[in-house]
């Protein structure tokens, strides 16, 4: 399984949809994506994470990065991930408090919206 | 029957093939019995300790391969991976691999974080030879 990337606009924010394997081979595709984005003016990022099947430290570095991008003009990245296997890595490496992390993609939308 | 058994594979340093690693160990680990709920562990664990070594030799001795050994004995899975490409610290490693001007790369500080937080035991030498990163599980040993 490789690593398969989307991104729609919802609400006026960019969901971007990850599926498959996020490590140090496909990681950079990511990172590239989220540096796409950011250059075309989507600040407000969120990324769905319901179909990776397996995340590295490679993978949360991009997600880091991609965060202080965000953060650079204002903007918010958070995450949607209810699998165990993936929480796991966010909690080992403390991360959790870092992202906010929603169980669906509506709720992370209503609860950036509620911020603003 | 053999007391121990023993999978090794050696590859050459590509980020595509941490993959085919994490894939041989884990079916390995299997085979040895470990744990079902333990084998996430070891396939991140493992993708860890190789994307370290990767990094390492495409930084220092791109046509050196990392070796990773696999082996089932007393009731124990062992995972080796040894770099022979660089005797510096797993941070020095990170830092140097940090994108100039990019995104904060994290180093293999946090793929080692990583490990120490899953794997059931860690051993870490470094030798002008390079690095070793040796990790285990408990197995029942099915394998043999």
């Amino acid at each position: 399984m490789d690593l398969k990337l989307d991104h729609h606009t919802n609400d006026g924010i960019e969901v971007v949809d990850v599926e498959g394997e996020i490590d140090v081979y496909t990681a950079p595709r990511l990172r590239e994506l989220l540096i796409e984005l950011v250059n075309n003016g989507y600040y407000q990022l969120v990324v769905n994470m319901e179909k990776v099947e397996f995340l590295d430290s490679t993978g949360l570095g991009v997600l880091v990065g991609g965060l202080k991008r965000v953060r650079a003009h204002d903007g918010s990245l958070d995450l949607v991930c209810t699998q165990e296997r993936i929480l796991k890595i966010f909690r080992i490496t403390g991360l959790t408090k870092v992202f906010g992390i929603h169980d669906t993609v509506d709720e992370a939308i209503t609860a950036r919206k509620a911020e603003k | 029957m053999p007391e121990m058994t023993t999978v090794e594979v050696s590859f050459t340093a590509l980020p595509a093939h941490v993959r085919t690693a994490r894939l041989v160990a884990t079916a390995v680990a299997r085979r040895s019995g470990v744990d079902e709920a333990l084998l996430d562990e070891v396939r991140l664990a493992v993708g860890e300790a190789c994307s370290r070594a990767v990094e390492a030799h495409r930084l220092h001795c791109p046509a050196e391969p990392v070796r990773i050994a696999l082996t089932d004995s007393a009731g124990r899975f062992e995972v080796e991976v040894t770099d022979t490409g660089v005797a510096a610290a797993p941070d020095d490693v990170g830092a140097a691999t940090a994108e100039p001007g990019g995104s904060p790369h994290l180093g293999h500080g946090l793929g080692l974080a990583v490990i120490a937080g899953l794997a059931d035991d860690v051993q870490i030498s470094e030798s002008p030879a390079g690095v070793s990163i040796r990790m285990s599980w408990p197995a029942v040993g099915l394998g043999r």
